[in-house]
C-alpha cells in the first residue's frame, strides 16, 4: 500500500487541481454537498428543457432564472459550519 | 488433428547446433574481439559527444563539495578570467597581426560588391571569442616540491594565470571526476603503498599496473624535466598544511604474464575485490548491504568505495558520526538507484525522496552532482540521477538555494544535448529550480556566467535563462534583460542577453506575442553594436522573434526595419547572412504594399549573394527568396524579369542536388517562385535538364516539375513544351537506377495533369512499358508494373482500350512469378495437413524476441483458421497453454482471440469453457485471458455469450488465486463495455456483486483491474446504481476504507458527474438547518 500511497497522493493533488468536485478521505459533509449542489445547478442550466421547467415553476424568465442559479452557486448550502475544536 | 500423433516442432529456423556451440565457445574466450564493444561505448554520453559538448568538463567553477561561492567571489573570479583572456588575446593578436590581411582575403566568401558607392567597413578583426579547450600550452608536469619555473619573464601581465595553487589544500576530491583531468597543479595522491606499485609483485590474482596516463612522475623523471640546482633553483620543503588528496589511481590489467603485486589496501581495492574483481561487472551482482545491482563499473567501485566491500556494510555503521552516517546512507541509496535492479531502484528512490529534507541539500548534492560529471556516465544512469535531482528538488524547495549554481553547472549541458528527452529533462529541472529558488536568487546566481570568457558557458547560460523566463514569466525577467542587453561593460553580456531573447522566442513560440514590442525594443540597439558578433546575434534574435510571432506583430518591428535594411548594405559574410535571415522572416508579416517595397530594397543584395560560395549563405538566400515570393506585394513581372534569370543561373546546377538540405530548399523555393511566375516559365527553364547525365540532378528536376504541375496544373504548358516534357520524363524514367518513387510519381502527375493531351504519346509510352515489363531485372519490371497501375485510368479515358488490353495480357501472364503470395490466394490448394505443420512451426515463432515477428505469427493463425476451419488450429493453441513459457502462452491466448474474431465467437467459446475445466493453474489462467481478448475483439457480439460465461466468471471471481480474479475482472470489463446499452443489466449487476468484494486488494495490478471493471460497469449499468454502491463507504469510520471509496467516487465524477445529479441522496436535516446549512436541493422539489 505504501507504493500506492506515494504515487496516488501525487496524482491526487493533480486531480483536485484539475477537476472540481473530486474528493478525498478527509472531505467534509459540507464540501461534498456543496459540490453536489453546484453539479445540480449547472446540470439544470446545461439542459435547456430543465431550465425552462424550473423557470416556469419559479415564475421567472429563463435568463433571470439562469442568472439566479449561477448566483446561487457561490454558497449553495449557506455558510460553512464553524470550526470545531477537534 | 486430434487423431494424428503430436509432432514436435521442427527447428528449421535456427542455426545448426555445432555452429551455435562454436560461437558460444568463442564468446567464452577472453581475447576474442567483442563485436558489440563499440555499441557499449556509445552508450556513454561523453563518448559520442562533440568537443563542444565536452567543454562542460572545463567548468572548474561550481564543482567540488560545499555550497556555492558568494556572488562577490564569483564575480571577482569571473573578472580575473576575463583579464587573463584579454591578455592571451592581446598576445595572439600581436603575433598574428601580420598574416591577418592575406588570410582575410581567403576567408571572405562574399562576392565582390556590384553595387556602386557603398563603403562597407572592413570586417571586424575579431578572433574566435572562445578560448580553445585548453587555454594554456601543454604544460610540463610539475610538482609542489619543485619550484615554479617562470616561463615568460617578459610578460608580467600574464601573471594571474600562473598562480600556483599548491598552497591550497585540495578538498576531499576522492573519485571526483575532475581528478581525471590530471591537473598539473593538483598533487597526485600518495599513500605510502602506492608509489612503488608499478613494479611490486603481488601474491597472485590478476596482474595490474597503474595506468600510465595517470601514473605520478618519479623524482628522476622530474629532475630530468625541470631545471635544477645548477640553474639556480632549489627544491622547497613540503608545506606544513599540505595534506595529499586521497589516492585515486587508474588501474589497468598488466600485459606481462608473470609477476607479483603487493596487496593494495585502499578502500577502492577492497571494494573492487568485493564486487568481483578489477573490472567491475556487467552482470547482476549481489552486494552485501546494498542488494542486487544490475552492473558495477570500475568507476563506481572507486566512487562508492566507502560503502562497498569490507566495512561498507550497515553493521559497521556504529563507529561513525551522524554526518558520516548520512553520507554513507546517501551513497548506498544512490548506488541502488543508479545501478540497482528495478525493484531495488524503486525503493531507494522513494527513500531518498521521503528523507530528502532530513538529509539536507548539502550532503545530497555533494554526492549526486559529481556523479553526473563522471566521464563514463551512460544515458540510463544520467536519466536516473536527473530524476533523483528532480524528486529531491521538489522536497527541498527553498533549501536548495545555496546549491543552485552547482546544479546549474551540471544540468545546463543537458539543454544542448542531441537527445530530445535529455533536453526536456534539463528544462524540467531548471524550471523547477527557478520556482524553488525564486527569480532574484536565480538572477544573482547566473549573472556572473553571462559574461563568462568561455562561449560554451555563455551559450548554456542563455538557454537556462530562457527556461527561467518561461517558468517565471517574461515580464518578471524583462527589466533584467533590458539592463543586460545594454551593458556598457562587456560585449559578451550584451551578446548573451540578446541570445537569451532568441532562445525565449524559439522555446515559447507564439507565447511571446504579448511581450513582442518589449522584447524587440530590448534587442533593437544591438543592430548598431560595435561588436560584429552582437550585431549578428541581434539579427538572429529578431529572426526568431518574427518567426514565432508570424503572422502577427509587424508593428512591434517598426523600430528595427530601418537598421536592418541599412545593415544589409553595410555587412558581409556571417552578419549579412543573419540580417538577411531576419528580413526573410519579417517580410511575410508585412502588409502587401510595404512588403513589395522592402523586397525591392533587398533584392539587389540577394541577387549579388547568389554568387556566394558559402553554403550556409546560399541556403539562407534561398529561404529569403522563398519568403519574398510568397508575399502578395511582389509582382509576377518583377520575379520573371529581375529574379529568375539570375536564380536559375546560380542555383540550378548539378552541385545543388548532392547536398540533401540544399536539394530540399531549392525545390521548395522554385515551387514557390512558380506560384508567382507560372508553370511554363519554370518548367520551360528546367525540363531540358531531365536529360542531364547526373541522376540526382534529374531527380531534383523531376520532383520540382511534379510539385509545380501538381499545385498549378498543366494548362499553361504549350505544345512545344509538352513534347519536350514528355520526352524528358520518358528518358528520366528509363534511366532511373535509384530506388524511390519520385520518377514514378512525376510521370503519373504530369500525365494526369495533361489529361487528353497525352493521347498522341500513349503509344510510345505503352510500348516503353511493354518492353520493360519483360525486362530481365525484377526492379525494372516492378517499376513498369507500378507505372501501368498509375496510367491505366488515363489510358482508358483516352479510349485506347487496345493498348490497355495489351498491357493486361502481359501482366496477367506474369502473375504467377511476380506475386507468389500463397497465403493470400489459393489457400485451398494447400492441404490442411500442411497448414497444420505450419501451425506447429508458428508456435516456435511465438517465442521470438521481436514483437513484430510474434504479431505476424499470431495473425497467421487467424489466416490459417480461416482457410481450414478453427477446430484444429484451436486445439493446437489450447494445448500450447500448457507450456512453461509465459510469452508463448500469452501469444497463444491472443491467437485464440484472433481465431474467434475471424471465425466467430461461437466456434471458440465452448472449447475455451471446456478447457477451463483442466485442473491446472496456467491453463485456467490462459483460458481466462483468451476470453478477455475474445470479448475485447468481438465487442457488441458479446451480448449473445454473456449468459454462457456467467458461470465461469462466478467461479473465477471467487477463486483464491488473485491473478485469477484479476483476469476475470478484465473479462468483466470488456463484457460490460461490449454489452452496454443492450439490456443486460441483470447479468452485469450479478457480476458487479462478485467483483465488489475485491476493492480492498493491495496488489497494484489486481486493484487496477478491479477498478477498471467497476468503472466499465458505470457504462454497463449506469452511474446511478454504482453511486449507490459507493455511497456506502464514503464516510466510513476507517480511513483505509474511505480512501478506496473516494477513489471510486472520483472516477465517477470524472466520467459521469452530470448523470449522477438525480441519484444524489437527500441529506437535508433539521439539525443542519439549525446550524445554518441548508443541504436540500430545492430546485429538484419544484413541481408545475
Amino acid at each position: 500500500m505504501s507504493e500506492l500511497r506515494y504515487t496516488a497522493n501525487t496524482q491526487l493533488e493533480q486531480l483536485h487541481s484539475r477537476y472540481t468536485g473530486t474528493g478525498h478521505a478527509d472531505t467534509t459533509k459540507y464540501e461534498w454537498l456543496t459540490h453536489q449542489q453546484r453539479d445540480t445547478l449547472s446540470s439544470i442550466i446545461g439542459h435547456p428543457s430543465l431550465l425552462g421547467y424550473v423557470s416556469i415553476a419559479d415564475g421567472e424568465c429563463q435568463a433571470r432564472e439562469r442568472f439566479e442559479l449561477i448566483e446561487k452557486m457561490v454558497q449553495p448550502c449557506g455558510k460553512p459550519p464553524g470550526k470545531t475544536d477537534d | 488433428m486430434s487423431d494424428e500423433p503430436y509432432r514436435p516442432a521442427l527447428q528449421t529456423y535456427t542455426a545448426p547446433q555445432d555452429i551455435l556451440d562454436e560461437h558460444a565457445e568463442l564468446a567464452d574466450q577472453d581475447d576474442t574481439p567483442d563485436a558489440f564493444e563499440e555499441t557499449a561505448k556509445s552508450k556513454q554520453v561523453a563518448a559520442r559527444q562533440s568537443d563542444y559538448h565536452l567543454r562542460r568538463f572545463n567548468r572548474a567553477d561550481g564543482q567540488g563539495e560545499g555550497e556555492d561561492e558568494s556572488y562577490e567571489d564569483r564575480m571577482r573570479r569571473s573578472n580575473l578570467l576575463r583579464e587573463e583572456e584579454r591578455v592571451r588575446r592581446h598576445k595572439e593578436q600581436l603575433e598574428k597581426d601580420k598574416g591577418e590581411d592575406e588570410k582575410m582575403a581567403v576567408d571572405d566568401k562574399t562576392p565582390p560588391r556590384a553595387i556602386a558607392g557603398d563603403d562597407t567597413p572592413p570586417r571586424a578583426k575579431m578572433q574566435e571569442d572562445t578560448p580553445p579547450r585548453d587555454t594554456t600550452p601543454p604544460k610540463k608536469k610539475r610538482r609542489w616540491d619543485v619550484q615554479e619555473v617562470k616561463e615568460e619573464p617578459g610578460v608580467p601581465a600574464a601573471a594571474p594565470k600562473r598562480k600556483s595553487r599548491w598552497d591550497q589544500t585540495p578538498s576531499e576530491t576522492e573519485a571526483k571526476p575532475e581528478v581525471k583531468k590530471s591537473r598539473w597543479d593538483q598533487t597526485p595522491a600518495a599513500s605510502a603503498t602506492t608509489s612503488a606499485i608499478t613494479s611490486t609483485p603481488s601474491v597472485g590474482g590478476m596482474m595490474m599496473v597503474e595506468d600510465k596516463r595517470y601514473r605520478r612522475m618519479t623524482d628522476e623523471e622530474l629532475d630530468g624535466l625541470l631545471p635544477g640546482d645548477e640553474e639556480g633553483y632549489e627544491v622547497v620543503p613540503v608545506p606544513d598544511d599540505y595534506r595529499p588528496a586521497p589516492s585515486v589511481r587508474k588501474m589497468v590489467p598488466a600485459t606481462a604474464e608473470h609477476g607479483f603485486m603487493m596487496q593494495d589496501d585502499s578502500d577502492a581495492a577492497r571494494a573492487r575485490n568485493a564486487a568481483g574483481g578489477i573490472q567491475g561487472s556487467q552482470e547482476q551482482t549481489e552486494i552485501e548491504g546494498i542488494g542486487t545491482l544490475q552492473f558495477l563499473k570500475p568507476e563506481d567501485t572507486q566512487y562508492f568505495a566507502k560503502v562497498l566491500g569490507e566495512g561498507g556494510g550497515e553493521d559497521d555503521d556504529k563507529a561513525y558520526t551522524l554526518e558520516e552516517l548520512k553520507e554513507r546512507k546517501i551513497m548506498r541509496l544512490l548506488l541502488k538507484i543508479k545501478n540497482g535492479t528495478p525493484p531495488v531502484r524503486k525503493t531507494a528512490l522513494r527513500q531518498i525522496t521521503d528523507r530528502a529534507r532530513e538529509f539536507g541539500a548539502g550532503p545530497l548534492f555533494d554526492k549526486i552532482l559529481p556523479l553526473l560529471m563522471e566521464r563514463t556516465l551512460e544515458d540510463q544512469e544520467r536519466h536516473l540521477l536527473v530524476k533523483v535531482i528532480d524528486r529531491v528538488l521538489y522536497k527541498l524547495d527553498d533549501l536548495v538555494r545555496p546549491y543552485v549554481h552547482k546544479i546549474l553547472v551540471v544540468i545546463e549541458p543537458l539543454l544542448i544535448d542531441e537527445d530530445y528527452y535529455a533536453r526536456v529533462e534539463g528544462r524540467e529541472i531548471i524550471s523547477n529550480l527557478a520556482k524553488a529558488a525564486g527569480l532574484a536568487h536565480m538572477i544573482s546566481t547566473m549573472r556572473p556566467d553571462i559574461d563568462h570568457v568561455d562561449e560554451y558557458v555563455r551559450n548554456t547560460t542563455a538557454r537556462a535563462f530562457s527556461v527561467v523566463a518561461s517558468a517565471l514569466g517574461i515580464p518578471a525577467l524583462l527589466p533584467f534583460l533590458r539592463a543586460v542587453c545594454r551593458s556598457k561593460k562587456s560585449w559578451q553580456a550584451r551578446h548573451t542577453g540578446i541570445r537569451i531573447i532568441q532562445q525565449i522566442a524559439i522555446m515559447m513560440g507564439c507565447a511571446v506575442l504579448p511581450h513582442l514590442r518589449n522584447l524587440v525594443d530590448t534587442v533593437a540597439d544591438g543592430l548598431q553594436d560595435e561588436q560584429q558578433k552582437v550585431r549578428t546575434m541581434t539579427a538572429l534574435a529578431l529572426a526568431a522573434l518574427a518567426e514565432s510571432a508570424a503572422p502577427y506583430g509587424i508593428e512591434s518591428f517598426d523600430n528595427v526595419l530601418k537598421p536592418l535594411w541599412l545593415g544589409i548594405r553595410q555587412h558581409r559574410g556571417k552578419t549579412l547572412a543573419a540580417f538577411l535571415k531576419a528580413i526573410g522572416y519579417i517580410i511575410p508579416l508585412m502588409d502587401p504594399e510595404y512588403a513589395g517595397y522592402y523586397v525591392r530594397e533587398c533584392m539587389p543584395i540577394l541577387i549579388r549573394e547568389f554568387q556566394t560560395s558559402d553554403e550556409e549563405m546560399r541556403r539562407i538566400v534561398l529561404q529569403v527568396i522563398k519568403q519574398c515570393a510568397t508575399t502578395e506585394g511582389v509582382t509576377p513581372t518583377y520575379i520573371k524579369e529581375e529574379v529568375l534569370p539570375e536564380f536559375f543561373k546560380a542555383f540550378w546546377v548539378r552541385r545543388m542536388a548532392l547536398d540533401k538540405r540544399n536539394y530540399k530548399q531549392l525545390v521548395e523555393t522554385t515551387v514557390e517562385l512558380a506560384q508567382k511566375a507560372g508553370v511554363s516559365e519554370i518548367v520551360g527553364r528546367i525540363c531540358n535538364e531531365l536529360k542531364d547525365e547526373s541522376e540526382p540532378f534529374r531527380k531534383m528536376v523531376m520532383e520540382t516539375v511534379t510539385k509545380v504541375v501538381a499545385s498549378i496544373g498543366a494548362a499553361d504548358i504549350d505544345e512545344r513544351l509538352e513534347v519536350l516534357l514528355i520526352d524528358g520524363i520518358i528518358f528520366a524514367f528509363q534511366e532511373q537506377t535509384l530506388e524511390d518513387n519520385i520518377m514514378l510519381d512525376g510521370f503519373a502527375t504530369v500525365v494526369n495533369a495533361l489529361g487528353d493531351r497525352v493521347k498522341p504519346y500513349l503509344t510510345q509510352i505503352v510500348s516503353m512499358i511493354l518492353w520493360r515489363l519483360t525486362n530481365k531485372s525484377a526492379k525494372v519490371r516492378m517499376l513498369a508494373a507500378d507505372l501501368t497501375s498509375r496510367l491505366a485510368p488515363i489510358i482508358k479515358s483516352s479510349g485506347e482500350d487496345g493498348l490497355l488490353s495489351k498491357l493486361g495480357v502481359v501482366i496477367f501472364e506474369q502473375l504467377g512469378e511476380e506475386y507468389p503470395d500463397a497465403l493470400g490466394r489459393g489457400a485451398e490448394f494447400v492441404p490442411a495437413k500442411e497448414w497444420m505443420r505450419i501451425c506447429f512451426e508458428l508456435l516456435d515463432l511465438l517465442k521470438a524476441h521481436k514483437k513484430a515477428i510474434r504479431r505476424a505469427a499470431v495473425n497467421s493463425f487467424g489466416y490459417i483458421a480461416k482457410a481450414i476451419g478453427p477446430q484444429d488450429v484451436l486445439s493446437v493453441l489450447l494445448t500450447n497453454l500448457k507450456v512453461q513459457e509465459r510469452q508463448s502462452r500469452v501469444c497463444s491466448t491472443v491467437a485464440i482471440a484472433i481465431v474467434s474474431e475471424t471465425c466467430g465467437p461461437f466456434t471458440c467459446i465452448p472449447a475455451i469453457l471446456n478447457e477451463y475445466r483442466t485442473p491446472e493453474l496456467n491453463v485456467r489462467n490462459g483460458c481466462l485471458k483468451a476470453l478477455a481478448f475474445v470479448f475485447e475483439y468481438v465487442g457488441e457480439m458479446s451480448k449473445d455469450y454473456i449468459h454462457s460465461v456467467v458461470g465461469l466468471l462466478e467461479d473465477a471471481l471467487t477463486d483464491r488465486d488473485h491473478v485469477h480474479r484479476q483476469t476475470a475482472c478484465a473479462i468483466v470489463k470488456h463484457l460490460a463495455i461490449g454489452v452496454a446499452g443492450l439490456g443486460y443489466e441483470e447479468a452485469l449487476t450479478h457480476l458487479l456483486n462478485l467483483v465488489w468484494p475485491n476493492i480492498f486488494e493491495t496488489s497494484p495490478h489486481v486493484i487496477g483491474g478491479v477498478m477498471d471493471a467497476i468503472e466499465s460497469m458505470r457504462l454497463g449499468i449506469g452511474a446511478g446504481p454504482i453511486l449507490s454502491y459507493v455511497l456506502q463507504g464514503l464516510f466510513h469510520p476507517a480511513r483505509r476504507v474511505r480512501e478506496v471509496y473516494w477513489r471510486m467516487y472520483n472516477t465517477l465524477i470524472l466520467g459521469a458527474s452530470d448523470a449522477m445529479v438525480p441519484f444524489y441522496p437527500n441529506l437535508g436535516s433539521a439539525a443542519d438547518l439549525a446550524s445554518g446549512q441548508d443541504y436540500t436541493r430545492h430546485e429538484l422539489m419544484m413541481w408545475v
